[in-house]
């Protein structure tokens, strides 16, 4: 079970108070917690990566275990307290001004 | 007994004003999506229960949000409220959010670039919706104009959009430029005497009128004096804020420029100025009277850079003789220290007799005017900054 959190704003959106949680199958990237948050919520396609491209909107920030993945690459394996659901996967919204 | 419903977007929330024909006492409902910007709501024409509205955010781009039952609830299009968003097979019911520019060899253009701001060249980038024009015939017709300027329709009821490349792709797209909002394509006007003919237009692009259902267009901007560009009668560059029309003379246009107030007698073929004896010809909202068709409308505004009203002083002016005559309609309106602006959205007319005048403000008010603009009462003080207005006539 991967644990997910989203910024409220996301929250609202998909409808959901707190953490969500996710099975997620095969290697646990953050492309793949991507397509199954995607799957689960399709509201919130768009709203992370961009439809298209799939690239990471530029104000969306990634982070785990205390580090930042934004710029990892999308099919890098997620860090193992992630995998195990110890630590959630965090998807932040950038602060860009005060 | 009818009513006026008034949907307004803010930098914060969307809310939704309604009253009986009186247009004194007035139901206050929102925020509608606390925390997002609003830039535009509006309403179908041909079911009044059904309204779209523009969600955006800096953050986590655009969305389109879809209400039934005139604003009491709403969702996603493709996504009715209680059902599940995909289909057994997992797919979603809709991307109502997907505006993606349309580079396919049969209809599309070559996504090639506009100008920046320093005249490079520079990619086609979606970045939200300004404005929603509904169908004036099928609650399911629904008509974007977007960020980075292109012309996007429903025909599903907002579920997914297909881009009228033609405007993007006429051939002086790689020419055009943004406007200090971004380039954005903010005014579309369905002409409802001739179904083929839509105007549109662009900051700073300019007006553009299509007579084949949007498959080709050309630039309507002969006239147009803007001293601000390099060639200041140039055939597209004009920063345009706003057009206006009445509906039963669809042939007379009326346009806020960004320095200039305009009007054309012949769908845009070629423009006159009507600015006379305004404060300021600075502006970016003007509107039409619902039943006299040169009766007009505009706030002017301090510029360049302020944008504020000329002496502190919240005026709309008027003029009953279709411009160069305009007197400042100032009775309820603040008449010292006031210094917001009134933005190109952000004013809307409704059809009762006497016609009711609604505009927003940056600093959070919405004023209304249930005698045509002669007196002003505000219906709110205090709502996030304002960004659209708009104003449904009920049965």
């Amino acid at each position: 079970m991967i644990r997910v959190t989203l910024p409220p704003h996301l929250r609202k959106l998909a409808q959901v108070d707190g953490e969500v949680k996710l099975d997620v199958e095969g290697r646990v990237t953050q492309r793949s917690v991507l397509d199954a948050l995607e799957t689960r919520y399709p509201m919130l396609r768009g709203t992370i990566r961009d439809h298209v491209t799939q690239r990471r909107r530029a104000f969306v920030r990634f982070f785990a275990c205390g580090e930042d993945l934004s710029h990892e690459p999308p099919d890098s394996p997620l860090p193992d307290a992630v995998t195990t659901g110890s630590q959630p996967f965090m998807i932040v919204g950038a602060i860009a001004g005060g | 007994m009818s009513g006026v419903r008034v949907l307004v977007g803010t930098r914060k929330g969307a809310f939704i004003l309604t009253s009986d024909a009186k247009r004194e006492r007035w139901d206050i409902s929102g925020p509608h999506f606390a925390g997002w910007e609003i830039y535009h709501l509006k309403g179908s024409p041909a079911d009044p229960n059904r309204l779209y509205a523009s969600q955006t955010s800096g953050w986590f781009g655009q969305i389109i949000q879809r209400s039934d039952d005139g604003g009491k609830t709403w969702h996603q299009p493709g996504t009715p409220p209680g059902e599940p968003t995909t289909t057994p097979e997992g797919m979603p019911k809709g991307e109502s959010n997907k505006f993606v520019y349309d580079t396919s060899a049969e209809t599309g253009k070559p996504l090639t670039t506009h100008q920046w701001y320093d005249g490079t060249p520079h990619p086609w980038e979606f970045k939200r919706v300004w404005h929603l024009e509904p169908s004036l015939t099928d609650p399911d017709t629904v008509y974007a104009g977007v960020e980075d300027a292109a012309l996007f329709r429903s025909t599903d009821g907002g579920q997914s959009w297909q881009e009228l490349s033609g405007l993007r792709g006429h051939g002086s797209g790689p020419h055009w430029q943004p406007g200090a909002g971004g380039m954005c394509l903010h005014t579309i006007l369905l002409d409802p005497k001739n179904s083929n003919r839509i105007f549109i237009a662009i900051s700073s692009a300019g007006a553009f009128r299509t007579d084949d259902a949007g498959k080709t267009w050309q630039p309507i901007n002969r006239g147009l004096h803007s001293l601000y560009i390099p060639n200041p009668t140039a055939e597209v560059g004009h920063c345009v804020h706003r057009i206006a029309m009445n509906r039963s003379r669809p042939g007379v246009l009326f346009m806020q420029k960004h320095w200039d107030v305009m009007r054309s007698d012949d769908a845009g073929e070629s423009w006159h100025e009507i600015s006379g004896d305004l404060p300021t010809d600075f502006g970016f909202a003007i509107d039409v009277h619902a039943h006299e068709p040169d009766t007009i409308y505009v706030v002017p505004i301090k510029s360049d850079s302020e944008h504020f009203p000329p002496d502190g002083k919240l005026r709309v002016y008027r003029s009953r003789t279709g411009g160069n005559e305009w007197e400042p309609l100032t009775k309820g309106l603040p008449q010292n220290d006031c210094y917001v602006n009134v933005l190109r959205d952000a004013m809307a007319i409704d059809s009762l007799d006497k016609c009711g005048i609604y505009f927003g403000t940056t600093g959070g008010q919405v004023y209304a005017s249930a005698d045509a603009g002669d007196s002003w009462a505000p219906i709110v003080r205090d709502l996030p900054a304002v960004v659209s207005v708009e104003v449904q006539t009920l049965p």
